[in-house]
């Protein structure tokens, strides 16, 4: 009664082939990943070292650290999240708790889904427009941090939308109907059970504002900047600054003769940069669904 | 707010609600009285949960929802509430699904006192023993009260949402089909509390069962895709002759 029919056989022998393709596929996507890292260390290596860190560049930046460009990016990461945070997360709560569906948020979303998709190289020019020209803060950390902010503020809204959108209306209803005002909703329901979805989005941010080159390249980073070395405070509000970025573009194409490990060990630096935020994110994340309560 | 003692508690005329174009409550009026357990029954999309939701006017939360008519509860129209936080408290609503909040079961009783602005600790603590009493579930969870709620049993958490819709002392109690998720057991339970309660305060009973309304209303009105289709005493709504065959049907599970 139970025994196998050429069908069922013919049947199990799709799954299994399915199963692998699929299996494969996803695979894959670990080849380029380890190709690269292994790439990039291997011709870094020579120069890998904690002074490479925290050392200036040397000779017209054929030799030295990337201090720096480090403390750069740090600084233009930092300054543009305290920007892009509070408006995206407080944007995100009015669209998802507060506003009602007519013209006026369909509005916003509209803006909020075409600012996500404009080129970040479009964002340069804006920023190029509006902070250092118009608003007269010129070429400076406070332009590129900007810049880099209104890059990142749209994708922030849209996560943090997200795990909004994942807490159950039941609970909402459950407040409102105990005669619990919005805010009081918010605060002791919505906001402990979202806070996890919405930290990951920003912290992701955080690995896209330290990549990109375009924004800053415009409005305030610079070829290269004198500092001191492991100097924590190199650069004022106003000042340009150097990023790991910008550097990796400046030293792979602007400067003849760099001694060949240093691009790929900025490269390490950079990509261990974004990979460490993006570890911290699945910490965080791990740590809050552990004490996720429904 | 003056609270009348004679007179219906809660009078609806002419009540219209329409989600966009399409209208669900086509102008019914009833009165509820004071100290009634009022049943209210009919088959699912009649309207009925949208009915309770305009009285505490949750309905505000749903932007498409066209209301039209009034509803005077204790002698103040509700569409001219100005503080519907304060008329919400005046009103406990249990949802058809048990509604743990995430926090503890302490926080969960104590949330809507706390949101009313109640911040001593000895009230509090006073408030949530004896709300948990009355819903039957103190001697249950009075050793772990700071555990999470949503840990509870489904009947417990139904009870734990009953206890938080008794934490902001309403005088109308709205229970819209709180059995359908639990056990049988629970369920009378639960009635038992209701037959206690009723002392107190009104208590509206919406439920798919109408045995159930049998049982507890005095009396019980059946609402028909947003129209009700008879109104009366349990004894003639349960009765052989109903003003209405379709009632007769209704409550015999004949249709429905």
């Amino acid at each position: 009664m139970f025994a196998e029919t050429p069908l069922v056989r013919r049947k199990r022998r799709q799954e299994a082939l399915a199963q692998w393709i699929f299996c494969g596929m996803a695979a894959s996507m670990i080849i380029p990943l380890v190709l690269i890292i292994g790439y990039l260390i291997e011709r870094a290596w020579p120069s890998l070292s904690l002074g490479f860190l925290i050392d200036v560049p040397v000779h017209g930046m054929k030799e030295g650290g990337i201090w720096p460009a480090l403390v750069g990016t740090i600084y233009l990461v930092c300054l543009s999240l305290a920007v892009s945070a509070p408006i995206g997360i407080l944007a995100a709560v009015y669209l998802n708790e507060y506003a009602r569906d007519d013209w006026f948020n369909r509005i916003i979303n509209l803006a909020v889904i075409n600012l996500s998709g404009v080129p970040s190289i479009v964002h340069a020019l804006f920023g190029l427009g509006a902070f250092v020209y118009a608003a007269r803060f010129g070429y400076s950390v406070v332009s590129a941090s900007l810049t880099l902010a209104i890059m990142t503020c749209p994708v922030i809204i849209a996560s943090t939308r997200e795990a909004l959108a994942s807490v159950p209306r039941s609970f909402r209803e459950a407040c409102w109907n105990v005669g619990a005002t919005r805010w009081q909703t918010i605060w002791a329901v919505v906001l402990p059970n979202s806070i996890s979805g919405i930290l990951t989005g920003v912290i992701l941010q955080v690995s896209r504002a330290a990549g990109e080159t375009a924004p800053i390249m415009f409005t305030g980073a610079v070829f290269y900047k004198a500092v001191q070395k492991g100097d924590l405070f190199p650069y004022s509000l106003n000042d340009q600054c150097m990023a790991l970025s910008m550097h990796l573009y400046t030293l792979s194409t602007q400067v003849p003769g760099v001694k060949e490990s240093i691009p790929f060990a900025t490269a390490v630096v950079l990509l261990g940069l974004v990979l460490l935020v993006n570890a911290t994110a699945i910490a965080v994340r791990v740590y809050l669904r552990n004490r996720k309560k429904w | 707010m003056v609270s009348m003692t004679s007179g219906p508690q809660i009078v609806v005329r002419d009540l219209r609600l329409a989600y966009g174009h399409k209208e669900v409550i086509h102008g019914i009026s009833f009165d509820i009285l004071r100290h009634e357990i009022f049943g209210i029954i009919g088959p699912s999309q009649s309207g009925k949960t949208s009915l309770l939701r305009c009285i505490n006017r949750t309905i505000d939360f749903s932007s498409a929802a066209r209301v039209s008519g009034t509803i005077v509860v204790d002698g103040e129209a509700v569409g001219d509430v100005k503080n519907v936080y304060a008329l919400r408290r005046k009103i406990g609503m249990v949802a058809p699904l048990p509604v743990g909040l995430p926090l503890s079961i302490y926080d969960n009783v104590a949330f809507a006192p706390r949101c009313a602005g109640m911040t001593r600790k000895s009230e509090l603590e006073a408030i949530v023993e004896q709300c948990l009493r009355q819903a039957a579930l103190w001697d249950e969870v009075k050793d772990r009260l700071h555990s999470l709620g949503t840990k509870l049993s489904g009947g417990q958490q139904q009870r734990l949402t009953i206890a938080r819709a008794l934490s902001h002392q309403p005088e109308i109690l709205c229970l819209d089909e709180f059995s359908i998720a639990i056990d049988p057991v629970t369920t009378m339970r639960i009635e038992d509390v209701l037959k206690e309660l009723r002392k107190n305060m009104t208590i509206i009973l919406v439920t798919n069962l109408t045995q159930q309304a049998r049982r507890l209303a005095n009396r019980t009105m059946f609402l028909w895709n947003g129209e009700i289709v008879e109104l009366d005493r349990n004894e003639v709504i349960f009765s052989d002759r109903p003003a209405s065959r379709k009632t007769r049907d209704y409550v015999n599970g004949i249709f429905g």
